[in-house]
């Protein structure tokens, strides 16, 4: 610093320090001024397009989420499918492993209900077909999972595009069997599975269609945390995250992990596509996974793979697709409005990240004086 | 003979997309900026384009179709650039992950696309799809004369503008890359950025440009399909897996723009092979669709076989360079 006094090197304007630490408060304080400014560019963005003052259309989002009971249920069961895959993808993440993929293993566990449902819906009572829809979900998201897995274990194959074209060959696959299941003929739609028969839908607990959804989501939810964090292979999966030379210094087998993490996240992605087919949508299309399988990444990553983060973001980023689905069709628009909102909701949260991370030190004006 | 004449044309438009997508996407990559946005991106090219256009046609009484051309590229090159300035903020100044950054891009600018693509025409207080076949007749118009020389004509001269622009465009970015101190300076910070930094490289700004201009070129490949294949019109999800597709001709042409030419034009020969396969009912012309996936599949798997230093990926390829963190 005695350089400074003798040449007067110019300061800059601002700089940046990284933090060394920061208050749970200070952190969520950021979050939501992001969350609060993402409100106002969405709002920037609505005001044009549908000449109404940002109170009438947050009270129109509000309404469009939560108005009334059965909205409310969409937006849960929504929430549920979001979270589900999120918790999916974490052990993947964590691992530093880029799963890209989700949608195409989502689409697999679909596929493989859809098919239990079509071909063994009068075969077996519906709690025993239940589980055998769940267990061949699973194993249909296992395999697609799988396979980059293997190749990046043995060969270093870039998983990020591999999982990424499996998504499509799985789209293929399923517009390939929707040539003969469609219903009725010529519609290029498979239809309602079982419509009359509900065999393999998800059966009403107190009532209501959801209620398995969100005890299934939920139990996925609770094991995976445990698992996580709690168990060997979750605490492997965080070493072989940090460093895979670590990992290996420390004898764990760094294939065998990568693999069977693959499996798993590949598993429960299946799950969540027959929680798509069977507790809610009751049909298959290449639109079954919808995006989903994207959105739940950033939602894992930027909750740090925290549970309870988890279910905050996916409930907000939930809210604002649902509110604003319900004023695009009000004004006649469509509904991809929704992405457009996500997307700057996502912008904001992602660069908040910055400031949580790195204190931003302004030029101070009389030091420079006094040095002088 | 006209059936191969066909194809092979057809092939060709079909790859104009990809290899802007793809050119784009190298200029970026070799910043060192993997941008998963692309497809988004590709999208808000696209339909800024078409809007262009479509405004341009609704104020003037006689559009003229050239200057609905100029309109809507200028229109695409804005939004798109627009695109990959939100990525550089985000990645480059506020240091957040690429993948995670690319993908929200692509789920906003296919969002915002179709959401555009739907709405504007009512927005605007007209009905029905939104249509601009003035301007889309200029993009359309093939080259006069040479055309119409047999065999060569139909394949090579018979498609719109921008099928030119690419090609010249991927050969002056390969040109640029390997000839000219910029091009040098642009790899080394793709390569090693510290060392660039070392060196008195500005690599931000290297970055920020790299990606900015990578990211307009990918969307005239949106222009593109908009104009000259989907003729000023637009269809929900219209452009499709193009994009990912590009990224994928990236790998597929080991960072090459020379390779990324005819690579696209086999992507786009291998997107609508199904189509004249001769025998082939709508299932298997389904799996035949498959092709461009699995061709991919596997040039990943192959190029991760041999480990050649010249087909690698720039060294610090998504990995984010903070100069305090050296």
């Amino acid at each position: 610093m005695a350089q400074a006094n003798m040449t007067k090197v110019q300061e800059p304007f601002v700089r940046m320090v990284k933090r060394d630490t920061i208050s749970m408060q200070k952190a969520w304080a950021i979050r939501l001024i992001a969350v609060l400014l993402s409100l106002i560019v969405c709002a920037i963005a609505i005001v044009p397009i549908t000449h109404q003052n940002p109170v009438e259309i947050y009270a129109g989002i509000v309404s469009g989420a939560v108005g009334n009971s059965r909205r409310i249920w969409v937006s849960i069961r929504e929430l549920l499918m979001l979270l589900t895959i999120a918790v999916g993808l974490t052990p993947a993440f964590k691992m530093k492993f880029w799963n890209v993929g989700a949608e195409g293993q989502i689409l697999m566990g679909g596929l493989a209900s859809a098919a239990l449902m079509i071909y063994a819906g009068n075969a077996m009572p519906n709690w025993l077909l239940l589980i055998v829809i769940f267990i061949a979900s699973a194993a249909a998201g296992l395999i697609w999972g799988i396979i980059p897995a293997i190749f990046k274990a043995y060969f270093k194959t870039n998983e990020t595009l591999f999982t990424l074209m499996m998504n499509y060959v799985a789209m293929q696959i399923i517009t390939f069997c929707i040539v003969f299941w469609e219903n009725p003929k010529g519609s290029n739609t498979v239809g309602i599975i079982n419509s009359k028969t509900q065999a393999g839908w998800f059966p009403s607990i107190f009532g209501n269609a959801y209620v398995l959804n969100l005890i299934v989501v939920l139990l996925i939810t609770v094991v995976m945390s445990i698992y996580m964090k709690y168990s060997k292979q979750g605490y492997e999966i965080a070493v072989v995250g940090e460093s895979e030379s670590t990992a290996r210094y420390a004898g764990i087998n760094v294939k065998k992990v990568i693999i069977r993490t693959m499996a798993l996240s590949g598993a429960i992605c299946g799950v969540a596509g027959s929680i798509i087919v069977s507790g809610a949508s009751h049909t298959i299309s290449t639109s079954t996974a919808g995006g989903r399988g994207f959105t739940a990444i950033i939602v894992a990553w930027m909750s740090k793979f925290n549970p309870l983060a988890m279910i905050l973001v996916s409930a907000f980023l939930v809210f604002m697709q649902e509110g604003s689905i319900e004023i695009a069709t009000q004004f006649g628009l469509n509904k991809n409005a929704s992405d457009i909102i996500t997307g700057i909701i996502l912008f904001f949260l992602i660069g908040c990240e910055f400031f949580i991370n790195y204190e931003l030190k302004f030029r101070k004006k009389h030091e420079e004086e006094v040095q002088a | 003979m006209s059936v191969i004449l066909v194809f092979l044309q057809k092939a060709i438009a079909q790859g104009v997309c990809m290899l802007f997508g793809a050119s784009g996407e190298i200029m970026t990559e070799k910043s060192g900026n993997l941008n998963l946005g692309i497809p988004g991106i590709m999208y808000m090219g696209g339909i800024a384009g078409l809007m262009g256009a479509f405004f341009y046609e609704g104020a003037v009484e006689n559009p003229s179709p050239v200057i609905g051309l100029i309109v809507s590229a200028i229109c695409a090159i804005l939004c798109a650039g627009l695109g990959g300035l939100i990525y550089s903020v985000l990645t480059v100044t506020l240091r957040a992950n690429q993948n995670v950054v690319g993908l929200a891009l692509t789920t906003f600018g296919v969002g915002f696309g179709n959401f555009f693509g739907g709405s504007v025409s009512k927005l605007a207080g007209g009905v029905g799809q939104i249509s601009v076949a003035t301007t889309a007749s200029a993009y359309q118009a093939k080259v006069p004369l040479i055309s119409e020389i047999p065999f060569i004509g139909p394949v090579l001269f018979s498609n719109g503008v921008l099928t030119y622009v690419a090609v010249a465009l991927a050969i002056s970015l390969a040109y640029f890359l390997k000839k000219t101190r910029t091009g040098l300076n642009l790899r080394a910070v793709g390569e090693s950025p510290a060392t660039a930094d070392a060196a008195g490289i500005n690599v931000n700004r290297y970055k920020y440009v790299a990606t900015v201009l990578g990211a307009a070129i990918a969307g005239l490949g949106g222009l593109n399909f908009v104009m000259e294949y989907l003729g000023g019109t637009w269809t929900n999800d219209c452009i499709g897996d193009r994009g990912w597709l590009a990224i994928a001709i990236v790998i597929f042409a080991v960072w090459n723009p020379i390779n990324v030419i005819w690579g696209s034009f086999l992507f786009g020969a291998l997107s609508i092979l199904y189509l004249y396969v001769p025998g082939l009912n709508r299932g298997s012309q389904e799996l035949f669709k498959m092709l461009p996936y699995l061709v991919t599949i596997l040039v990943l798997i192959f190029t991760s076989f041999r480990n050649k230093r010249e087909t690698q990926p720039p060294a610090s390829l998504g990995v984010a360079y903070f100069r305090e963190e050296r």
